[in-house]
């Protein structure tokens, strides 16, 4: 068993943690990143589609090309990277890292922590699908790995579960490389993924999608034989009896949703009831003052860009701790109105620095008035869509609102407006 | 010198292996014959997983008399073929006052079958052990001696080790025939045929459950009528702590022994079964269905009432075997050499253990009186299965010097090593399932998101095949069908 010090540890090499640990190394600190796999990129690795970096490069990457600009900074800039290695235990008092990889155990003691840990997508089997269990039904992650890392093809004829961007990507994926893909059932009234990849993966080759439209049957005892598709009721979610169809298929990708994966610290830190995201504050800091977060353990983001910048952030805020030896404590809650899914962050800290409040609306509005307060400020946004971030700036100018109304909370509400 | 007594044992469930092994105690020539892929994929890979106390069988069945002594006859088990085995007790809730006479019922039926430390708990009692059960709650009957397992790491296992003591074992090889020829003391079986080939035979042990039935016909015995009745289960996430310590029953129905709440060895909770009888045909029908799937939701938040479907991470079906008598079928039958250890329906699991041994030592060797000698190389003990994340850092560290992959995480999970999954296939793992059952991978929260495309590559690699050809478990069920053009 070896103990190595350092300044901080970036657990998880994606998107957020990449980005972490260069803003961290700029800064002077010694970086450690760990990342279980044999290589650091993430889930980048096996998007091999374009639509990255729109908003970080100003042009159209693909996954790999996007996560080479990182790994090219963090070679570049001396981030050690500490791949093959699992975390086995975090010890929030101790504030000790334990890992096991091929050369055995490491404890690593950092000044700050950053969790870029990522998500997981939520398994076929959570869903409480009736039917048999055969082979052939996969999330579309797994699928996507074994076309572009494996170059294997799950099957012949496709249906997909869930109109999440990787599922609408799949959908393209598949269809390229010959499957045939008959059709994209959606829960909600509303697609899950980007209306980008609505046009581009689905409407440009003719692939339905059927919203309020649900997989309520899976047949075949062996290999997949087909399911049975009911539509739902748009605003009670109930099925609606008599609207079942069915549908033979050898093969159904799922892509309905990820979660936050937390197990390390979800014992100690707070977490979002709803989907166990990680509560981190304006820093990016958990409720552990030498723990911060990033990326999606905190909430799942529509926009790879978008995780990176709150990566720079955590890796920024962490940083300065090191170097300080502290950040400002003092924070208050960012309330949510009804009509708000996630929302981040969770707490602004009141003598903190600029930062974005992202969030997602429940439903599809035309034009929306967004209100941060009350009477901090109020904006109209266009277009909002469940499937979509809302990013609002909070600037100096908003701290000094927040300051002269002397507010113990900020409430983030959204209305529709005519 | 006299050739060996042949004997065959048809189901590699736990109830098969189990006697199998038991057999291979004396010296004869053991063959096991399981039409699937592996080693306790029938009624072993899906039920309640529960080891039960013994004392709610009805005085003078069957059932009985083998499921304390099987209860017993687990602890050694055990640790001699690896098995977990967790003896976390049992509760069965009352929720009315006109049930506690039952707990009474309960308590005379544990002291006739000898066992010891049951005890009817007050409400407190009850909630002190068990704080998230229902306000309703009035009292329960506690056994400390009840447990849960992995039932079919008690058949991979016991068939280990049966083969490691001489066994032969025969897997993807259905029976389809029975010979008889007529013996000076009547009808006997003479040869068995399988799918491969026709095998000469003296004894038949028929433990094939929910195929009982029919592979008595085949040898013209007699077997009660069997049909399948289907539980359905949902398994939840972890919880730290656990929500649930120990096994919840709720008083009984006429029909089964009730939905269950319990935790699973691995640290889940599990919920089910339904009862539902089906066609005798339907043998091998585990869908989950919608109604059975509430049904268990309802009936296990009348136990505990905070469970919340959205913690669930698998559902499940598993059949059992039903006779009209309710009870099992051991011993000897009209057909000479043809012996029964069917109709193994609850408590099937805890009664195994004692089934076998009663098999091999009363029926073989007492009742039909064939004199067997001892097996002098006999070993009892296999191998433990280890996970390696589950020893001390210092002894996982060791385990990593002798091979780096056991410092390779696959399944994130359930923290299991690329070691421990490439032990697995060694050990007679040949399919994802294989794996899976052995290691846990893909057993937890990803159900296998982050893991399934590694258990793939090893499986493949260690096999030497390609990854076109891994398969889920028997049968089609290959993962993938084609390629990406190149």
């Amino acid at each position: 068993m070896r103990e190595v010090i350092t300044d901080t540890l970036v657990i998880g090499g994606g998107a957020s943690g990449m980005a972490a640990a260069v803003e961290c190394v700029e800064r002077g600190c010694r970086t450690i990143l760990v990342e279980r796999e044999e290589s650091i990129g993430g889930v980048l690795n096996q998007c091999i589609h374009n639509g990255f970096g729109l908003h970080v490069f100003k042009e159209e990457l693909t996954g790999p090309e996007y996560a080479q600009l990182f790994k090219s900074q963090i070679h570049q800039k001396g981030v050690e990277i500490q791949p093959d290695l699992f975390v086995v235990n975090i010890d929030p008092k101790r504030r000790e890292v334990v890992t096991m990889g091929k050369g055995g155990c490491v404890v690593y003691r950092p000044r700050a922590l950053i969790m870029t840990t990522g998500a997981r997508e939520r398994p076929f089997s959570s869903l409480r699908i009736p039917g048999t269990r055969p082979a052939g039904i996969y999330t579309a992650g797994v699928a996507q790995r074994f076309v572009n890392l494996y170059n294997r093809l799950p099957g012949d004829r496709a249906f997909i579960l869930g109109s999440g961007d990787i599922g609408l990507i799949m959908a393209r994926r598949l269809t390229l490389e010959g499957m045939k893909v008959l059709g994209v059932a959606e829960l909600m009234p509303h697609p899950g993924g980007l209306a980008r990849n609505i046009a581009q993966c689905l409407d440009d080759f003719d692939i339905p999608l059927r919203l309020s439209t649900s997989v309520v049957e899976v047949r075949g005892r062996e290999r997949l034989e087909g399911i049975t598709l009911a539509k739902f009721d748009p605003v009670t979610l109930q099925r609606i009896p008599g609207t079942e169809e069915r549908v033979d298929c050898d093969t159904l990708i799922l892509s309905v949703g990820l979660l936050p994966q937390n197990e390390l610290i979800e014992s100690f830190v707070e977490t979002e009831p709803v989907n166990r995201g990680v509560k981190v504050d304006s820093f990016m800091r958990t409720t552990h003052l030498w723990i911060f977060a990033a990326g999606n353990n905190v909430a799942i983001y529509d926009l790879v860009d978008f995780v990176t910048l709150d990566g720079k952030i955590a890796g920024q805020s962490a940083a300065r701790m090191v170097r300080d030896g502290f950040l400002p404590e003092k924070r208050i809650p960012l309330a949510r109105s009804e009509q708000i899914g996630t929302l981040i962050p969770s707490f602004c800290c009141v003598e903190g620095q600029p930062f974005t409040i992202y969030f997602r609306s429940k439903k599809t509005m035309k034009k929306a008035r967004v209100s941060i307060g009350p009477g901090i400020f109020e904006t109209v946004r266009l277009g909002i869509k469940p499937s979509e971030m809302v990013d609002i700036p909070f600037t100096v100018k908003h701290f000094g609102k927040l300051k002269q109304l002397g507010l113990t909370k900020i409430e983030v509400s959204i209305k529709e407006v005519p | 010198m006299r050739e060996l007594l042949r004997v065959a044992v048809i189901g590699a469930g736990v109830v098969g292996s189990l006697i199998a092994r038991c057999l291979t105690r004396y010296r004869c020539e053991v063959h096991i014959f399981e039409k699937e892929e592996d080693v306790g994929w029938g009624i072993t890979k899906a039920n309640s997983a529960v080891i039960h106390g013994g004392y709610d069988d009805p005085p003078g069945s069957v059932r009985a008399r083998f499921c304390a002594k099987g209860n017993a006859m687990y602890s050694s088990l055990s640790e001699e073929l690896g098995f977990e085995l967790k003896r976390i007790g049992s509760f069965v809730l009352v929720q009315a006052p006109e049930d506690f006479p039952y707990l009474e019922t309960l308590k005379a039926q544990a002291l006739d079958n000898g066992l010891s430390g049951c005890a009817i708990l007050p409400a407190q009692k009850v909630r002190d052990l068990e704080p998230h059960i229902a306000d309703t709650v009035l009292g329960g009957f506690w056994c400390p001696s009840a447990g849960i397992t992995e039932p079919w790491m008690v058949a991979i296992g016991a068939v280990e080790n049966a083969v490691k003591n001489g066994a032969r074992l025969h897997l993807s090889e259905a029976v389809t025939g029975l010979v008889t020829a007529e013996g000076s003391r009547g009808r006997r079986v003479v040869a068995l045929k399988t799918v491969r080939g026709e095998y000469p035979i003296d004894i038949v042990i028929n433990a094939s459950g929910l195929w009982a039935e029919e592979l008595s016909t085949l040898a013209g015995a007699y077997c009660p009528p069997l049909h399948p009745r289907k539980g359905e289960y949902l398994l939840f996430d972890k919880f730290d702590p656990p929500l649930v310590r120990s096994i919840l029953f709720p008083i009984p129905s006429s029909v089964s022994k009730g939905i269950l709440v319990l935790p699973t060895v691995d640290g889940g909770l599990l919920l089910g079964p339904t009862a539902t009888d089906l066609p005798k045909e339907a043998r091998e029908e585990t869908s989950t269905t919608r109604e059975g799937l509430s049904e268990v939701l309802y009936s296990a938040r009348k136990l505990v009432p905070t469970l919340d479907p959205q913690w669930t991470v698998k559902t499940f079906a598993g059949l059992r075997p039903e006779s009209p008598q309710k009870d099992f079928a051991i011993g000897k039958t009209e057909v000479e050499g043809f012996i029964q250890a069917a109709a193994m329906r609850s408590p099937g699991l805890t009664a195994a253990p004692a089934v076998a041994e009663h098999v091999v030592e009363e029926v073989l060797r007492r009742e039909c009186g064939y004199s067997l000698e001892s097996n002098d190389r006999f070993t009892p003990v296999n191998p433990p299965f280890v996970n390696v994340s589950n020893l001390p850092l210092e002894e996982w560290e060791k385990k990593i010097e002798t091979d780096p992959l056991y410092g390779k995480i696959a399944c994130v999970c359930n923290k299991v090593t690329e070691g421990d999954i490439r032990d697995a296939v060694r050990r007679g793992a040949t399919t994802v399932d294989g794996v899976k059952f052995r290691t846990r991978a893909s057993f937890g929260r990803c159900q296998g998101g982050f893991c399934l495309a590694k258990i793939a590559e090893i499986l493949a690699r260690e096999s030497g095949r390609s990854l076109g050809e891994v398969k889920m478990r028997s049968g089609r069920t290959e993962l993938l069908r084609g390629r990406v053009r190149e």
